[in-house]
């Protein structure tokens, strides 16, 4: 457990922007109505993406949205170490320390981070009001260790496969106020094998579209598909459209049984 | 023999090609699904059953039983599908890459999976900082709502809604009961089991909760065949599996392979080796960091599946492989295994709040050196304490590492102890290359 506390110093008031009301309803919509308490995560996620942090008044708002206690919201964001509960630096710079990143050098970065803006803790800012930074636990990116996550204004982004000369320069590039591309920092894409003896998704034949070609369906159950001899061979370019089709849903069960509770849909993008 | 690319399931694992709705297509994702739910929910439990798929998440129970726990008629209540994508066991790094680079096999699961339960509606609950990962999966549900996949009067004639939820950064919210509390908009805290989620999960609903990765290879196994599927891997063990491999090798990775592939097989072909040659291998955590490590004699010829590596007192888990070599302070990296135990437990169970803080001060201290030999006996009798009294896993996950260390590195300890009495260096590393 980490003990959490709320900031000494605290705003008046806290209001949703105009955007924030937008990523607002879009979260509510995906709960039951009654179970408005379960966007109080994605809420207080939107407000600190909106302010930089948490404060109290934004906690009493977030409770009235979500039909709950204001001391159930406080209960969450004391409780998962996302939220920060104090003004953090412009770039807060969160630094996994566990030990696949440790493994490849996560002290390096660390020493970086130290050096560059001072002593680890998101309520830490540099005296230039651009960093503050944070030792986190593992971020699961751990092929591409070591890593950091830099929070902003911008986003949340992963900067992978890193060496302290990289994270350096970043952090140069940063306070220049440029920014910086995210994901490995090697000229590796993702987390695909560099040094793999044998081609690993390579065979053109998984991108043609043959794997896109109706083919039937195997061990179905159904009496038209039988007739015909499931083949154990795979049925990765067969061509036929299973003449199963003829006997539709012989099976399927009666739908529709209401759900009660089952939320409206109402998708639309963030 | 290797796992051939036509046999790989996640053809865009790393992300070279289109995510969207139209390369997924193209790559073979929602062909013929309307036909799988044609075949009726019983059939499909049947095939996942016979594929012999286990569950993905770490612990290993087959998936299509689990799905057979749902009620066989809904009730006034509604059934839930609860998908779980808060990826953190650490080492673990497989789930993100199919969400943010293959995301319709999820979403196609979803469908498939939920249908079997009779669930209109199934929740993916991912990570908090995978924030970029959701912004992806959120865009490609986007589009399967568009072309009429899922949604309400859908081509595949059952009407479902898939919603994304993200957590804030608790490790706990793996657990299954725990993600369903923080899905209610609590804090983590695992609850008692019985009542089961299939009985009371998600809102007091019947729910079943289930990994990204084994929802996500669902489709292709009803495409390909159960018998596809089980032709990979030992009996009880099939299938092909998203390893993660981190640490000291040459290149870390993510790579599908088939289940019970030799650990250093997988190794050596996909990840360059271990860093300086396998003599250089110290140990390997083979599961994610909450399974027991096991030294070099056992990596040489160990399989990767689940009851392979139970014979050897460790365990699959998630397939998240961390590589240490010769040059590995061992203690420290047990240490830094049980500071994150320590950070990530919820308070909720008094072994696992305080039995975490103080087996990690121990190691701490036994890092250096400073520590009395009789200590070492005190820390396994203490991780006994914490193991399986605890209302999760977490007590389990954070004392069986300490096991692990004691178990086969306790010679290194004891050497530490001693050289500190003696003023000599405490640890002297070999060099790595």
């Amino acid at each position: 457990m980490s003990v959490r506390r709320l900031a000494k110093t605290q705003p008046d008031s806290f209001a949703f922007s105009k955007d924030s009301e937008a990523k607002v309803a879009f979260w509510m919509n995906k709960y039951p109505e009654e179970r408005k308490a379960s966007a109080v995560i994605p809420l207080l996620w939107i407000a600190q993406k909106q302010d930089g942090w948490v404060s109290e008044p934004a906690m009493r708002e977030i409770a009235a949205r979500c039909a709950m206690p204001y001391i159930r919201v406080y209960e969450v964001a004391t409780f998962y170490t996302m939220f920060n509960l104090e003004p953090v630096g412009e770039h807060l710079i969160q630094v996994c320390g566990t030990t696949p990143c440790w493994l490849r050098g996560a002290d390096g970065l660390k020493a970086v981070c130290e050096k560059r803006i001072g002593k680890k803790g998101r309520g830490n800012i540099s005296a230039d009001g651009k960093f503050s930074w944070e030792e986190v636990e593992c971020l699961g990116a751990c092929s591409n260790a070591p890593m950091v996550q830099i929070s902003n204004q911008d986003g949340d982004f992963y900067y992978e496969d890193l060496t302290p000369e990289a994270l350096e320069a970043m952090l140069d590039d940063l306070a220049a106020g440029k920014t910086v591309e995210h994901g490995p920092v090697t000229r590796r894409h993702a987390s695909e094998p560099v040094k793999a003896k044998v081609p690993v998704l390579e065979d053109a034949a998984l991108f043609d579209g043959s794997a896109a070609k109706a083919a039937p369906l195997p061990h179905s159950a159904r009496p038209a598909s039988k007739a015909k001899p499931a083949s154990k061979a795979r049925p990765k370019a067969a061509d036929a459209k299973p003449a199963a089709k003829a006997k539709p849903a012989a099976k399927t069960p009666a739908a529709k049984k209401p759900a009660a509770k089952k939320p409206a849909v109402k998708k639309k993008d963030d | 023999m290797l796992l051939q690319d036509k046999d790989r399931i996640f053809t865009n694992l790393y992300g070279r090609h289109d995510w969207r709705l139209e390369g997924a297509r193209q790559r073979g994702c929602w062909n013929g699904t309307k036909e799988m739910l044609e075949e009726g929910r019983d059939w499909i439990i049947d095939q996942v059953k016979k594929s012999g798929l286990r569950g993905r998440g770490g612990a290993g129970f087959p998936t299509g039983l689990k799905w057979s726990f749902m009620p066989k008629e809904v009730g006034v209540r509604p059934h839930y599908l609860v998908v779980n994508a808060d990826e953190s066991e650490p080492g673990t790094c497989k789930d993100r890459e199919m969400m943010r680079h293959d995301p319709h096999h999820l979403i196609e699961g979803c469908l498939i999976a939920s249908f079997a339960m009779q669930a209109h509606a199934c929740y993916i609950y991912i990570r908090g900082e995978y924030v970029l990962e959701r912004e992806r999966l959120e865009a490609a549900i986007a589009e399967a709502y568009k072309a009429k996949l899922i949604g309400k009067d859908n081509i595949h004639g059952w009407d479902f809604d898939l919603y994304v939820h993200h957590g804030a950064g608790a490790y706990i919210c793996g657990e299954e009961t725990a993600l369903l509390e923080s899905l209610e908009g609590k804090k983590g805290q695992p609850r008692l089991k019985p009542p089961f989620p299939a009985g009371a999960g998600l809102y007091g609903c019947p729910t079943t909760v289930n990994n990204v990765e084994s929802i996500a290879v669902v489709p292709t196994i009803l495409r390909r065949g159960a018998d596809w599927f089980a032709g990979f891997g030992r009996e009880g063990n099939t299938g092909t599996k998203v390893y993660s491999i981190s640490g000291h090798v040459n290149a870390p990775c993510n790579v599908e392979e088939a289940m019970s592939i030799p650990l250093k097989t997988l190794l050596e072909q996909y990840a360059g080796g271990v860093r300086g040659g396998w003599d250089n291998l110290k140990a390997v955590i083979p599961g994610g960091s909450s399974v027991p490590l096991i030294p070099k004699e056992i990596c040489d010829d160990v399989l990767m599946d689940f009851d392979a590596l139970r014979d050897v007192k460790s365990g699959l888990g998630t397939a998240a492989v961390i590589v240490m070599d010769n040059s590995t302070d061992i203690v420290k990296a047990i240490a830094r295994i049980s500071y994150f135990y320590k950070h990530e437990s919820c308070g909720q169970c008094t072994p696992c709040r305080e039995g975490t803080g103080w087996m990690w001060r121990v190691l701490e201290r036994m890092a250096r050196g400073e520590a009395e030999t009789s200590e070492i006996d005190d820390l396994l009798d203490v991780a006994g304490q914490v193991e399986g009294h605890t209302i999760c896993a977490l007590g389990d996950a954070a004392a069986w590492p300490v096991q692990g260390l004691i178990r086969h590195f306790r010679h290194e300890i004891e050497d530490r102890i001693s050289n500190y009495r003696a003023g000599k260096p405490v640890f002297v590393p070999v060099a790595a290359e």
